[in-house]
C-alpha cells in the first residue's frame, strides 16, 4: 500500500494549479526542476536570453511539457496504482481527450459539488445510459476539473470493460475497477471516491422510449458495502446522457453473436457507419445530491435485508426525482 | 533455541542455492540437508550435506525420518516442464514428489516447521477476477500447468497438516521473481530482443527481488513460527508495458487469435506454459498485508525497484534512458531555435500576420 500515492511535486504550474507529476530530487518534477535551473541560467546572463519568444511562449511551454511526458512513458517513470490507476496518462492524455466533449459538445453544467467531501472515501452513485458509458466519463471529468479538491472518481465497471483488448488496460488506467464487492471495500477502505452505476447494462441499454426512467438498482450490492465501510453515499442525477445515442431498436440477435449485452439502432448508427457514432450534442445537467451516511447504521442493521432494501430506493428515489427536477429546468434537449 | 537441522528440496536450483548458503551461515542451523534430483553447479558449504535423490526415492524417507531435522523448507515445486523434462515429469514430480515428501515427513518425530514456497500463480488470471487478491478470497483453481500443481501441492500440506497438527505449517505465495541471477520464464521473456504482449492488453504485474525471496524463506525457517499462508510480493504494481519500457525493449503486440501459435514458438527458449501466457494478458496482484502484519516480513524491494535492479544488472537495453533524454532535449532546443528564428525573421508578432 506504500506506493499508493506518489510524491508529487511541489511547484505550480502555469495556471497556477499544484503540479500533479511525480517528483524526483529536489521535491520537483525534472519539467519543474529544468526550468528553475534555466530561470536562474538566465538571470545570471541577463534578461535578453528569453524575452523576445514573447508570442511563442506559451506554446514552448506546453511542447516541453509534451515531449517530458513522452520521455516518461517511454522510460516508464510513472507509478500506477495496485488497481492500474495512472494519473500521469489521465492528466495529460485522457482527460484533454474528454474534455472538449465536456465543455463545448454537451456543456456539462455541475450542480452541488459542495456533497462530495474533500477528502476520505464515498460512494457516488448515479444513474446510467446512454448506450456507451459516457456519463460515467462525464461525472468522472466534473469531478477531476471542478471539485475544489480534484478528486478521482473510481468508477465500478462491467466485466466486459475487462475482456476487450484495447478498452480492457484503458478502463484500469483511467481509475476504474471490476463491479465487485472486494474491489469496492479495498478502494473504500483507502479513503477513495468509487463510483457505481447499479443499473448497469439495464440502463445503459435502455431504449430511448424508456429515457430517464431508472431501471432495477441491481440487488443492492452498493449499499452492503457503503454500510459495511461506513461510506457516506452521494446519489448523482445526469440528465442529457439518454439523448446522445438514442436507441430505436435493440438487435438482439445480433449482439448475442458479438457477445455483446445490446446491439442500439439508432437514427444514425448503423446508417451512417463510422458518423453515427457520433453522439448527439444534447445539453448535460450532472447534479450532486446531499450524501446519506451509512456509519451510524448499527452493525445489526447491516445484515436486515429490510435496511439494505430501503436505503437502496432511497437513493433510487432521490436520483429520480433530481432527474425529474433537472429535466423540468432543461430548457430544451439541445438548448 | 537448539540446534536447528533444516532439510531443503529443489536445493540445486538458483532459490534453493542462495538459501543453503544463507542458512548454512546462520549460527543456530548446525545442519543443512540439500535435496535435488540434479547435482549442484559448485560444492554446498561445510555445514551442508548434499542429497542426489528424487523426491520419490526411498533415500528421502531414510534421509527425512532419521537426520533428527526439525525444519523442512519444500522448495521443489517447478514451473519449467521443458527444465523438467517435459509437463508429466513435472507434474510428477511437483505434485508425487510432495505427497512423497509429506509422508515421510508424517513419520519424521523431530518434525515442528514445514515451510512450502508456493505461488501467486494459484489465483490463476482472469478478466473476472477482483484487482488484489487476498489469501483468503475463494478463486477458481488454474485449469492446468504451475498453478494447478501448486494448488494440489497447498492442498496435500493442508491435509498435512491436519494430521500432524504440532507442525508449523507456513506456505509463502510467492510473486514472480526477478533479480541479478535469478532464471525462471518470466526473466527469459524479458531477456528476448522484443517483447511479444498480447494486443489490447496491459497486464499489472507484481514482482518479488532474489534477496527478498531469501529473506522470506529464512524468515518463515528460522524466526518466530508462524501458522498460515502469506502472499509475498514487493509493494505496489509494474504494468507490463512500463516494464518493458524499464527493460529497454520493443513491445511486440500480438492478436489475440495468435498467441497461442507463438507461445508455442518461444516455448523453446522461453518455457512458458499456457497459463503463464494467460498471466501476461490479465496480470495479477496479490495483497502482502497479512504477511507484513502476522508474519512480521516486508520486502525490502518494492516492484518497481525489483524490476528496475534486475533490468539494470541483467538486461541489454535497446532504448537507454540517455538517448531518450538526448532526443528529447535536441526535439526542444530545435523548436526554439525555431520559434526565434521565425519572431527575427519577421517583424515581431504583428509581422506574422
Amino acid at each position: 500500500m506504500t506506493a499508493r500515492e506518489p510524491q508529487r511535486c511541489q511547484a505550480l504550474t502555469t495556471r497556477g494549479e499544484r503540479c500533479r507529476n511525480p517528483a524526483g530530487a529536489g521535491g520537483l518534477c525534472t519539467l519543474h526542476r529544468r526550468r528553475l535551473e534555466a530561470a536562474a541560467a538566465q538571470a545570471g546572463e541577463g534578461p535578453e536570453a528569453g524575452a523576445d519568444l514573447g508570442a511563442v511562449a506559451p506554446f514552448l511551454a506546453w511542447a516541453e511539457e509534451a515531449l517530458e511526458f513522452l520521455r516518461r512513458r517511454l522510460l516508464g517513470e510513472y507509478a500506477v496504482d495496485e488497481f492500474g490507476h495512472d494519473p500521469d496518462l489521465v492528466e495529460h492524455v485522457l482527460a484533454p481527450l474528454l474534455r472538449p466533449l465536456y465543455r463545448h459538445w454537451w456543456r456539462v453544467e455541475v450542480r452541488g459539488l459542495e456533497h462530495v467531501p474533500d477528502e476520505g472515501a464515498a460512494l457516488v452513485v448515479g444513474n446510467h445510459a446512454g448506450t456507451l458509458p459516457f456519463d460515467a466519463m462525464m461525472v468522472t471529468l466534473a469531478l477531476l476539473d471542478e471539485h475544489p479538491a480534484r478528486r478521482s472518481l473510481r468508477v465500478l465497471a462491467a466485466d466486459l470493460a475487462f475482456t476487450l483488448p484495447v478498452v480492457a488496460p484503458l478502463a484500469r488506467k483511467a481509475g476504474n475497477t471490476l463491479a465487485c464487492s472486494e474491489d469496492a471495500e479495498r478502494l473504500l477502505e483507502a479513503g477513495e471516491l468509487v463510483g457505481v452505476f447499479p443499473e448497469g447494462f439495464k440502463g445503459l441499454g435502455k431504449p430511448f422510449r424508456e429515457r430517464y426512467r431508472l431501471q432495477r438498482f441491481g440487488r443492492g450490492g452498493f449499499v452492503e458495502v457503503a454500510l459495511r465501510t461506513g461510506a457516506p453515499i452521494v446519489p448523482v442525477a445526469v440528465v442529457g446522457s439518454e439523448e446522445i445515442y438514442p436507441m430505436v431498436v435493440n438487435l438482439r440477435r445480433v449482439a448475442r453473436l458479438l457477445g455483446f449485452p445490446y446491439f442500439p439502432v439508432t437514427p444514425t448508427f448503423p446508417l451512417l457507419g463510422p458518423l453515427g457514432a457520433i453522439p448527439l450534442p444534447s445539453k448535460w445537467v450532472i447534479e450532486f445530491c446531499p450524501p446519506i451516511p451509512t456509519a451510524d447504521v448499527g452493525h445489526e442493521a447491516m445484515l436486515d435485508p429490510m435496511v439494505v432494501f430501503d436505503l437502496t430506493d432511497q437513493v433510487r428515489d432521490t436520483i429520480q426525482q433530481t432527474v425529474y427536477r433537472n429535466l423540468l429546468g432543461r430548457r430544451g434537449v439541445f438548448a | 533455541m537448539m540446534a536447528r537441522r533444516v532439510l531443503v528440496t529443489g536445493a540445486t536450483r538458483s532459490t534453493g542455492r542462495r538459501l543453503v548458503a544463507a542458512l548454512a551461515e546462520e549460527p543456530e542451523v548446525a545442519s543443512v540437508v540439500a535435496v535435488d534430483h540434479r547435482e549442484p553447479p559448485e560444492p554446498f558449504p561445510a555445514k551442508v550435506e548434499f542429497l542426489g535423490a528424487d523426491l520419490r526415492s526411498p533415500a528421502l524417507v531414510r534421509a527425512v525420518e532419521s537426520a533428527g531435522i526439525d525444519t523442512c523448507v519444500h522448495l521443489g515445486v517447478t514451473a519449467e516442464p521443458r527444465a523438467a523434462g517435459g509437463r508429466a515429469t513435472m507434474k510428477e514430480r511437483n505434485v508425487l514428489g510432495t505427497m512423497q515428501l509429506l509422508a515421510a515427513a508424517y513419520h519424521a518425530p523431530d518434525l515442528r516447521r514445514l515451510v512450502l514456497k508456493s505461488t501467486t500463480a494459484v489465483y490463476g488470471s482472469a478478466p473476472g477476477d477482483p484487482a488484489v487478491w487476498t489469501e483468503t478470497m475463494p478463486h477458481d483453481s488454474p485449469r492446468h500447468g504451475f498453478g494447478k500443481d501448486a494448488i494440489q501441492v497447498e492442498d496435500y500440506v493442508r491435509s498435512f497438516n491436519r494430521r500432524r497438527p504440532d507442525v508449523t505449517v507456513t506456505v509463502l505465495r510467492l510473486a514472480n521473481q526477478v533479480g541479478p541471477t535469478v532464471d525462471n520464464p518470466l526473466t527469459r521473456y524479458f531477456e528476448l530482443p522484443v517483447c511479444p504482449t498480447v494486443f489490447g492488453f496491459d497486464p499489472r504485474l507484481q514482482f518479488l527481488h532474489e534477496q527478498d525471496t531469501v529473506r522470506v524463506l529464512l524468515r518463515a525457517t528460522l524466526g518466530p513460527a508462524v501458522h498460515g499462508t502469506f502472499n509475498i510480493a514487493g509493494d505496489g504494481v509494474v504494468l507490463l508495458s512500463q516494464a518493458i519500457r524499464i527493460a529497454g525493449k520493443p513491445p511486440l503486440p500480438i492478436p489475440e487469435p495468435l498467441v497461442g501459435s507463438v507461445a508455442e514458438l518461444l516455448r523453446r527458449t522461453v518455457d512458458f506454459s499456457p497459463e503463464q501466457v494467460g498471466f501476461l494478458q490479465y496480470g495479477r496482484v496479490a495483497d502482502t498485508t497479512a504477511a507484513c502484519e502476522q508474519l512480521g516480513f516486508s520486502p525490502k524491494w518494492s516492484s518497481p525497484h525489483a524490476f528496475e535492479d534486475f533490468a539494470a544488472s541483467r538486461l541489454r537495453k535497446l532504448v537507454t534512458q540517455e538517448q531518450v533524454t538526448r532526443v528529447e532535449r535536441e526535439a526542444l532546443a530545435t523548436l526554439r531555435r525555431a520559434a526565434a528564428g521565425w519572431l527575427g525573421g519577421g517583424t515581431g508578432p504583428g509581422g506574422a500576420r
